[in-house]
This record gives structure tokens, sequence and C-alpha cells, in this order.
């Protein structure tokens, strides 16, 4: 039997895979100026607004689970499809090293259940080489990115606060949210220990930035999606009006395989998998834009072989998956006494910290070379599975009048009055830092391995050095002093060397990039300052891939501001003839 | 699930519980849960995709605990969480169905369970020559009381106060998140609103002020639904008591 791929008949101006920050962005930018466009999504339709997919407002009885994170990695309630691991799309590891790679098979991607921390990277960021010797400088600088920052927060929207920093700049904010309680308290003991605490920056809509779009009501479930769209995900904020204004054919569960090319070697188009028949599809396009995420869009480039392109689509540097880093993180806790038997009010105020702590530390006096942000959590939120465990080692906690206190463990009307008192009495800290990026850490294609769609997996390759290990031991340090001055009861032991400092394994900070990365000089980099790939004209990568570096930031905003970015040239090229 | 789990999930408390799954898990009886996720408005329909609806429906349409085992539960989960003045008991909140579907959601949990309640008749025979449900109220206490105090249990007790720390975990959680429990816990969100801060009562008496300084640049309730506007050093123009 003849086997054919199908081919629709359109060409379009442009294909874009993925829908998250990147993709959408690209999509909203390229229809807007007129360009017909094909967004090709691995997963389904979503869209919060819609009661079928609405999570948020439920309450935990809704889940048999009780919100539980048996199916949904975060949670029974969590608005991402896919995970850690899903079925069928498997990828794999070299011995001795670790890599968790969280996809998210979705309109709008990952991006419906973030923590929307939208930092910008500040100019040294884009310079760090210069400063510490390691890693490589961007091509381009904080003023070639800082007009972008500014028109995606008008246009998506983010609160806090102009204080003026000089490596976390200052932007376009929505006003702030007050503190809850144990942030004022978190505030007072990081001041103490010379940490500052300042608003955090959250893209959520504390006023509204536009008609089609309300403004928060505080129930603290953005990671749910918002019925308002009140919050920024990427398919609600980004593809949908560019469906509503421009040329653009929404393609879900639609699992591209490979970039086609010519003969010249310039793309031609998207072969993909339509998960719901299982058959072939090829997309033709002028331009091929992928936003499919830092690794999926490596995968899909290194699947790209041709005669042109032998070592996988305008890789001939051999740099393609290279430089593969993730954010450092570690965290710990605390009960703080007074807030045991604390009085209820509604704490819940909008989903994530109210206050964080940018870098605020010198690292030419420090035994490591990249800084770290702190993040804040506690309060009275909602009881989910997992409220009430552990009294077995926590219900010693609780004093009574005469300050003596509970036996840990037991049973009855003292305990179910216990777990009550504890309730909203614990604080943690989480550090989020910078890795570098090194040519040693990667993904590649592992020749032993396909997914169900037939495509060949990626296999992960990564390890933590000294630098980061030694951040994290830093992290714990600065946890412990800030905890302390709180008066909290600190919980578990202080992480050692023996567990390096409980790094979380590279990938869990969901916060990869650099796979495809930008720069000047065609043999070390993919692609050139627009991620526009050096070997390959009409090709751009809009995710983190082109990242040189990641900053202690999470990479959202940078992603949509380079996309943007990338979108303009992208639209003036077209105009001047070149693609 | 270790210590540090647990720590970690106690930590996180409400909004970031379901980021840390235990150890443990649950079974359950279909008739009685679907009267419950009934009673309760719950069931499919809370934003599932399909695969997710089939899974939950098959996990509904098992049944793991034996009528025995599900009456030992009943019985523990009652001497846990008992009814008192402000609120029902843990089986008045349908726990035992909750942890009926745990079973089966998180299969780990199984072994553990079954074979504790099975370690916890043997231990009544051996004791007062009948199973625990069987046993008298007194000497069901009598035979908690060895297991559900870990720091002052006899060493050869060890696998029955492991037992009953995750029954007591399991226990508390199916309470603290059915609907009678939370109302018990008095948790007051989820619910539009408006976040205006800590009540002033409240920052008194813990000692806090809100810095006067920042108390204009915070959101306030009466500007959030009129569209923001900058000037070029990206200050917010059209606050509320701001003239036009």
């Amino acid at each position: 039997m003849s086997f054919q791929i199908q081919t629709s008949g359109d060409k379009y101006d442009v294909a874009i895979v993925g829908s998250g920050a990147g993709g959408g962005m690209a999509a909203k930018i390229l229809a807007e100026s007129g360009l017909s466009v094909a967004v090709l999504e691995a997963g389904g339709y979503f869209d919060p607004a819609q009661e079928e997919y609405r999570t948020q407002l439920r309450w935990p009885w809704e889940s048999p689970r009780r919100g539980a994170s048996t199916v949904r990695d975060f949670g029974d309630f969590d608005a991402a499809w896919g995970g850690w691991e899903i079925d069928g799309e498997p990828y794999t590891r070299n011995d001795g090293t670790e890599f968790d790679w969280f996809r998210s098979r979705m309109l709008g991607g990952r991006t419906n259940h973030w923590g929307r921390i939208s930092l910008r990277f500040g100019p040294e960021d884009f310079r760090r080489k210069d400063i510490d010797g390691l890693g490589d400088n961007w091509p381009i600088g904080y003023e070639d990115i800082s007009p972008y920052y500014d028109r995606v927060d008008k246009l998506i929207g983010v609160f806090g606060t102009n204080e003026g920093l000089p490596n976390d700049p200052d932007g376009y904010f929505l006003p702030p949210p007050k503190p809850r309680l144990h942030e004022l308290y978190i505030q007072r003991a990081a001041e103490q220990a010379g940490v500052p605490v300042i608003p955090s920056r959250l893209s959520i809509l504390t006023r509204r930035v536009s008609e089609r779009r309300g403004a928060c009501f505080y129930c603290s479930q953005c990671n749910r999606a918002c019925n308002a769209y009140a919050d920024f995900s990427a398919g609600t904020c980004l593809v949908q009006p560019a469906m509503e204004r421009g040329k653009v054919d929404l393609y879900t569960n639609a699992m591209v395989r490979e970039v086609t090319t010519n003969g010249d070697g310039l793309a031609t188009g998207v072969v993909y998998i339509n998960k719901e028949d299982m058959q072939e599809y090829q997309v033709k396009a002028r331009t091929v834009v992928l936003g499919a995420s830092a690794c999926e869009t490596a995968r899909i480039m290194l699947n790209s072989k041709s005669a042109q392109h032998p070592n996988g689509l305008a890789n001939g540097s051999g740099v393609l998956g290279r430089y593969l880093h993730d954010s450092t993180g570690t965290s710990r806790s605390a009960i703080i006494p007074e807030l045991i038997d604390r009085k209820r009010y509604n704490e819940d105020g909008v989903g994530g910290m109210h206050v964080y702590t940018p870098w605020w530390g010198d690292n030419s006096q420090l035994d490591f070379p990249r800084g770290y942000h702190l993040e804040y959590y506690g309060g009275m939120g909602m009881p989910l599975y997992g409220t009430g465990f552990g009294m077995d080692s926590a219900r010693q906690y609780i004093k009574d009048e005469m300050g003596n206190p509970s036996p840990n463990g037991g049973y009855g009307k003292g305990l179910k009055q216990d777990i009550r008192k504890l309730y909203g009495s614990t604080v943690g800290i989480s550090g989020r830092g910078e890795c570098i990026a090194r040519y040693d850490n990667y993904c590649e294609i592992d020749p032993d391995t396909v997914d169900k769609y037939g495509i060949p997996v990626l296999r992960f390759n990564y390890t933590w050095s000294e630098h980061e290990i030694n951040q994290a031991k830093h992290m714990h340090d600065t946890f412990e002093e800030i905890l302390t001055n709180l008066g909290g009861i600190l919980l578990g032991d202080k992480p050692g060397p023996e567990t390096d400092y409980n790094l979380a394994a590279p990938g869990r900070i969901i916060h990869e990039v650099g796979t495809t990365r930008m720069g000047d000089d065609p043999s070390t980099s993919v692609l050139n300052e627009y991620s526009q790939a050096h070997e390959c004209e009409n090709l751009f990568v809009v995710d983190a891939g082109s990242f040189v570096s990641q900053a202690d930031k999470n990479p959202t905003w940078t992603i949509m501001a380079l996309s943007w970015r990338t979108s303009d040239y992208i639209v003036d090229q077209m105009e001047k003839g070149n693609l | 699930m270790d210590r540090r789990e647990h720590l970690k999930l106690l930590l996180a408390g409400g909004a970031g519980a379901a980021l840390f799954m235990s150890s443990s898990c649950t079974p359950e009886d279909q008739r009685r849960s679907e009267e419950i996720i009934a009673e309760n408005g719950g069931g499919p329909g809370y934003g599932r995709t399909e695969e997710e609806e089939e899974r939950d429906a098959r996990l509904r349409s098992e049944t793991f605990f034996t009528d025995h085992e599900m009456a030992t539960v009943a019985v523990l989960a009652d001497i846990i969480i008992p009814a008192d003045e402000e609120s029902g008991s843990a089986t008045d909140a349908g726990v035992p169905d909750f942890i009926e579907f745990m079973m089966k959601d998180y299969p780990p949990f199984q072994n553990p369970t079954r074979g504790g309640l099975m370690w916890l008749d043997s231990q009544c025979n051996e004791r007062f020559g009948s199973r625990f449900v069987d046993c008298t109220e007194e000497e069901r206490i009598e035979m908690v009381d060895l297991i559900a105090w870990p720091d002052d249990a006899d060493p050869d007790m060890m696998y029955g106060v492991r037992f009953f720390n995750r029954m007591r975990d399991l226990v508390s959680t199916g309470f603290f998140t059915s609907e009678m429990g939370v109302e018990y816990m008095d948790y007051k969100g989820n619910t539009p609103g408006f976040w205006d801060g800590v009540p002033q009562e409240v920052l008194e008496e813990h000692g806090f002020s809100y810095d006067e300084e920042m108390m204009d640049k915070y959101i306030k309730e009466e500007e959030r639904y009129v569209l923001a506007e900058w000037d070029e050093d990206g200050n917010v123009i059209n606050r509320s008591g701001d003239s036009g």
C-alpha cells in the first residue's frame, strides 16, 4: 500500500509550532501585520472561560482525590495537561545524569498553570562573561530588548513597583496588592538579615489592561487558569486575539515531527502527526517559526535531517541541543508560632506571593558566580490533599494555655483541634538561581527510542557543577537566617553536601533554556541575534532555546519580548522581500 | 512517605499541598462514593479531560476494601476524627469512601493498608480474642493507644505506629478537605472578592502596620476595572483620586 503525506492546499506565510509564550506572541504579532498564519499545537483546545475546562473556584471535595497529584503533577485542579511523564511520549537520560522534562500538551502550553512571575533580565544578564568569565555574552544588550519589555508590560499586564534597581529594571507596572500577614513577618525578618523584600512582579491584572480581559478577583488560583483572563496565559491573551483579528488557522493535536526543506536547504513547511487519526500531514509555509519549548524545538530540528542539513536542521555547528540549562532551586520551611491558632479571614490574594526578593548579593565576595531570587509562600490557603498530614511529628508545636506541648500523633477531638490550630502557620522560602550554561549539558536524539507517533525521542545529559551546588548551600544559609530571625520553628534538617543541599534535579524548576542559542559566530551558535537560524534564513526560534544565559529570572517575559522582536524582524524582512 | 515529605506537605498547608504526593493511597465502595459525591456536587465534570474522566470512572467501578476492611476503616476514622459539639465525625464527612478511592488512585497505598488492617486484627485477636471491630470500645482504645503515640510507642509496635500514622494522615486530610471539614477549619476563601490587606485588628494584634509610603502604591478597589494608562516613566497616571 502506498503511503503519502497529506498536504493541505494552502501555503501559509508562516507556520508556527507551539502556542505557548513564544509561539503565541509570534502568532499575534504576525497575524496582526496581515500575514497568514498556521499555529500547530501538539495538545488539545483549551479555554478556561468555558465551563467544560474550568477548575477555578472548585472546592476540594469536587475532586475524588481532593486535589492530590496522582493524575496531574501539580494537583488535580492544576490547569496543565501533561506533566513530567506522558503516556507514549518517553524521553531518556544518559547514565549518571538527571533531567526531568515537564511538557504541557494544550493550547497555551505551560503558560496555563505557571507562577506568573514576570521578571525582566537586567543589563548585566546579557554580558555575564564580561563580568565573571563564565559562559558567553549575548549578541544583544538590554537596550535592544528594553522597548519590547515595555510593550509586553502594557499588552499583557504585570503588577510591581519601580524600584530603580540596577539589574532588575523598572517597567510599566500595575499597582501591587498589599502583603499578607506572613509576608509582613518575612519582610521584617529578611530585612534584619540585610535581604531586601519588595512587591513581587506577577502578570496578574490588579487593573484591567484591555476590554477583553477582566481584573483579578483574588481567588489565589492562577495555576488553575483564569476564567476572567485576569492573568497571562498564551491561549487567552495571544492566540485568541490573533484568531479574532487575523488570518490564523489553529491546528490542535498536531504533533510536529520535522521541518521540511528544499534543495537549497530552506524551510518549506512542517510535517505533523494528527493525534486523532494518527495520519501524517504537511503544512507548507514561506517561513517556519519554532516555539515548541527549548527541548521540543531542538528535537524537531535534530529530527529534520536532509542532504543539506545532515546533522539536523541548521546544525553545522554541532551546538544544537547543547548549553541546556534550568534554574537552580531548593527550599525550606518553618512554623511561625505567632500564627498558630490565628484569626480567620479571606487571605487568598493573588495566585502567588505578594512580595519577593531580587538578588541582592555581591558574587565577587562569594564562592559562586551567579545570583538567585527568593520566593515566599504560606498563609490560609484552600485545604487540599495533604492538609492535616504529619501530625505524628508536628503536633508537638501546638501548646496549651500553660505552655505545655501537645503529644505527637494521637487521635480524637484534641487532634482535630490541633490540626485546625496549626493551619496557616507555616511559611516557606524557595531560592531560584542562575545555572552556568555548559556545552556538556545537552539533549540529543536517542537512537534507540521513538514515541508512539514514531518520532525519535530526546536523550538528556545534565549534571550540576560546583557553581550551582555552592549557590544552593548559600540559599540554605539565607533561609535559615531569615526563618530564625522570624522566630520560626524550622522544619526538617538543614540539607548538606551529601544531597547537594537538596538542589532540585535539572528540569524540575521548568525554566529550561539554551538549546538553540543565539550568537554572532555561526560556529558556536544556532541563531543570530534575531533568533533566525544562521544556516536556514527562513527558520526562526521564538521559545527559550535562543537564550545564551538564563539569569536568575523566570524566562517567560524574556521569551515574549524576544518573540515580539523576532516577529517584527520577520515582518520587516518579508516587506523587503528577503524572506 | 518520609518525614521530610510530611513536613513539606504540612508546610504547604493549603494551596501548595497538592504539589506533593505522599507514598500512600486508597480504594472505594462505588455506591457510597457516588452518593457522597452527588451530595457534595462533585464527580466528573470539574474540568476533566476525556482520559481523566475515563480513569475516574474506572476507579469508581472497582472495589478494593472488603466489607470487613471498610468497617474497620470506618471505626478507625471516627476514633481519629470524632464528632464533637462543632462538627460531625470522619464518617459523617464521607472519609472512608475517600480512603477507598485513594487506595485505587495510588496503588502503593494498598499493601501497607491491607496488611496494617490485618495486623491490627491479629493483634486484637491475640490480646482480646476478637477482631478489632468486634472488640469493646475500651479494648479498641487500649489497642490504638499502643500505636497512636509515636514518641512513646514500644519499639516492637513500630509497624503499627507507621500504619496508624498513615491512617491518621488519610483520615485527617479526608475530613479537612470535605465540606464539613472546610467549614470546621473555617477557611474563608475561594470566593471572588478584593484583597485589601490584613484586617486592621489582626495587624494590631501582631504588631504590624502597613508602610505609609507604600500605601499609595497598592491597588485600590475602586480603580481595578479602569483600564490602566502610564506616563513615559512607567507611572500609572489614572490612579483613583487622581484628577481627570
